[in-house]
């Protein structure tokens, strides 16, 4: 009798502790974690502030040419190098007015070419081509090509900064 | 000698090493498994050493920062002291790691060593398929050139197609909205840390299980597989006719494993590690992100697939295939194993392979893309050096229809060859189709003066078969 409640006795402290080191294991894993995965997710919840990038005075830009244009990513960090820089094709359509095509093919994000001569911006990749208002001319891309906002500040052209734009569904 | 001796009794009594793994090194398999066919799993675990041994060489010269990983790729290339052959090996062992992993599932599959007990081998390796898959393009993008940032962009275009959470999918995988300082750090922590650690636990996974159910005998036609009596014969089997895996099995594994590693360094050393395009800049668009050898046919898969379906294509084309994968030993668990017993195993595995050597086929010359580099008719093709004809010759090189369009061995192959258009189509269809494009081709009604597109319709309709030798 004595032995028997002995044995159901050490059997609820061995229960108590497997649940607390369980408890205490999960406990300390759910605190680390937190960190943890909080910063490897957070630059899908961080989103960089748009700006506005100079690309070059107005008369540098002929009326109806298209040109690349290169200036500063959303979001540089100091040690991001070249890899801080990105393009748009820039098109000067009226004296005061501006187009700004991302150079990134709405199919996959390839980069694509103005052929000034066909007045297509074409793909090397999967063989999207658009027309020069930046509309689906042939190939696979779902959408056209994505606009920047663009302005005429001081004389300067400026666009506005944007993510790479990611096609979604 | 005495000494050595003495040292090793003293560490062997101390750790009981001999004791612990002499009995796995030689226990028994059955004798038909001890054959050539039988090399490929452990020529994969070779080729994954040898990635570990110089993927820690590289990690000692390569500085994963954005601004600065390409020169210290240049200077890993060109300016350490056997830098290039490490850089080579790494590159043509991962080669060797995604063809042997081919190799050994193929043979596996054919062999159906997936059937019972041994179905989780099959998923192991199914999840260690995927993990060299990743391994693959996280090496090609920590690989710091142009191609590696755009075939990142591409990379995240592709997840950002999944339905609801594709843009989070994205950013994660380029590490914020753009490609930039944060990318490379990401990717080198999966391609360095995160996978092969995944890497280490699954292969030690699969090792452990190829010990605890014994390697899968060579199949006999009209043995099939009882998950009741399996075990029981195939231990009894290995107990009457069995080699000790050590050395009687293992030395065909080390010959073949031997020949895979001298060749992947003869490769590194006389071909070398491939060439570092142009510097990882996203405003230069002067690339052509082809990715490594191994996934040009899914490039070439994701230019074919018709544009209405390709968002699901893309996204659940891939998951389906894994979810069969990895299903695979649970449709079918028991059974013949012979492969002349089995026709639809064996047609599966032709139309594979057929399907991905022709899409790797088509992928290499990739007919889809505009040819920008092609050669411009010269005044010989043209057949004019004045007047419409030869107006029209030169509109079609500036108009850009030479990049798809070819015309005696010049141009792309994106369009139809309009070497004989002038056989096909009549002046007025000429026209049409120029101003209206159609298909996959642009209209250029809004592009083209009345001159140049009569130029260019007169230049077309000399386009005959008869015209060949008229001395052009």
């Amino acid at each position: 009798m004595n032995e028997k409640t002995k044995t159901s006795d050490e059997c609820s402290r061995r229960q108590f502790f497997t649940h607390l080191s369980i408890t205490l294991g999960s406990i300390a894993a759910v605190m680390i974690g937190i960190p943890i995965i909080g910063s490897i997710l957070a630059p899908i919840v961080k989103k960089p502030k748009p700006d506005w990038r100079p690309v070059g005075a107005v008369k540098n830009f002929t009326i109806g040419d298209t040109v690349k244009v290169t200036f500063v990513d959303a979001s540089p960090l100091p040690w991001s190098g070249v890899t801080a820089e990105t393009a748009a094709w820039l098109r000067r359509t009226q004296e005061e007015e501006f187009m700004a095509f991302s150079v990134n093919c709405a199919h996959l994000g390839c980069p694509v070419r103005w052929v000034a001569g066909a007045k297509l911006f074409m793909c090397p990749c999967h063989g999207g081509v658009y027309y020069s208002d930046g509309s689906v001319a042939a190939g696979p891309p779902p959408r056209g090509l994505y606009k920047y906002p663009v302005r005429v500040k001081n004389g300067q052209v400026e666009i506005k900064t944007s993510p790479i734009p990611i096609t979604t569904v | 000698m005495r000494f050595l001796r003495s040292a090793w009794y003293w560490f062997d009594d101390r750790t009981g090493i001999a004791g612990a793994l002499g009995p796995i090194a030689q226990h028994a398999v059955p004798r038909n498994s001890a054959s050539w066919f039988y090399v490929f799993g452990s020529a994969t675990l070779f080729a994954f050493l040898l990635q570990v041994a110089t993927g820690v060489t590289l990690a000692f010269m390569y500085v994963p920062s954005a601004g600065e990983a390409y020169q210290s790729l240049e200077f890993i290339t060109n300016q350490t002291t056997f830098g290039r052959i490490v850089r080579g090996m790494h590159n043509w062992g991962a080669s060797a790691m995604i063809l042997l992993v081919g190799i050994h599932m193929i043979r596996v599959y054919m062999t159906a060593a997936y059937k019972f007990p041994r179905e989780m081998h099959w998923i192991t390796g199914v999840v260690l398929l995927a993990l060299t898959v990743v391994m693959g393009f996280t090496g090609q993008v920590v690989r710091w050139d142009q191609t590696a940032v755009w075939s990142t962009i591409v990379a995240s275009e592709q997840a950002g197609r999944i339905p609801f959470i594709g843009a989070w999918v994205a950013d994660f995988i380029i590490g914020g909205e753009t490609v930039g300082g944060t990318t490379l750090s990401r990717m080198f922590a999966y391609h360095v840390f995160i996978i092969p650690a995944l890497l280490f636990i699954f292969i030690g996974f699969h090792l452990y299980l190829v010990i605890k159910n014994g390697i899968s005998e060579f199949p006999k036609a009209g043995e099939p597989v009882d998950p009741a009596t399996y075990r029981e014969k195939y231990e009894s089997m290995v107990k009457r006719d069995g080699v000790a895996f050590w050395p009687d099995a293992a030395w065909r594994d080390m010959v073949f494993g031997f020949i895979v590693i001298t060749t992947i360094l003869l490769i590194a050393i006389i071909i070398g590690p491939p060439n570092l395009g142009p510097p990882p800049n996203p405003s230069n668009i002067d690339a052509l992100p082809v990715p490594d050898w191994y996934f040009i046919f899914y490039f070439a898969f994701l230019a074919l697939m018709p544009p209405s379906m390709e968002t699901y294509l893309m996204v659940f084309g891939p998951l389906v295939v894994g979810l069969l994968l990895f299903m695979l030993p649970f449709i079918s668990n028991r059974g013949e194993r012979s492969p002349l017993r089995r026709p639809w195993a064996v047609a599966i595995v032709a139309l594979t392979i057929a399907s991905i050597s022709g899409l790797w086929a088509i992928g290499i010359s990739s007919p889809w893309s505009p040819h920008f580099h092609a050669k411009p008719l010269t005044v010989e093709i043209i057949g004019a050096d004045s007047g419409a004809i030869y107006r029209g010759g030169m509109n079609f090189n500036e108009k850009g229809c030479l990049y798809c369009h070819t015309i005696d061995g010049h141009g792309g192959e994106r369009g139809p060859n309009l070497s004989y258009i002038g056989d096909r189509l009549s002046t007025n269809e000429l026209t049409w189709r120029i101003m209206n494009g159609g298909l996959n081709m642009p209209g250029f009604g809004g592009t083209l003066s009345n001159q140049e597109l009569n130029d260019l319709v007169i230049f077309l309709k000399t386009r005959k078969k008869g015209n060949e030798n008229t001395g052009r």
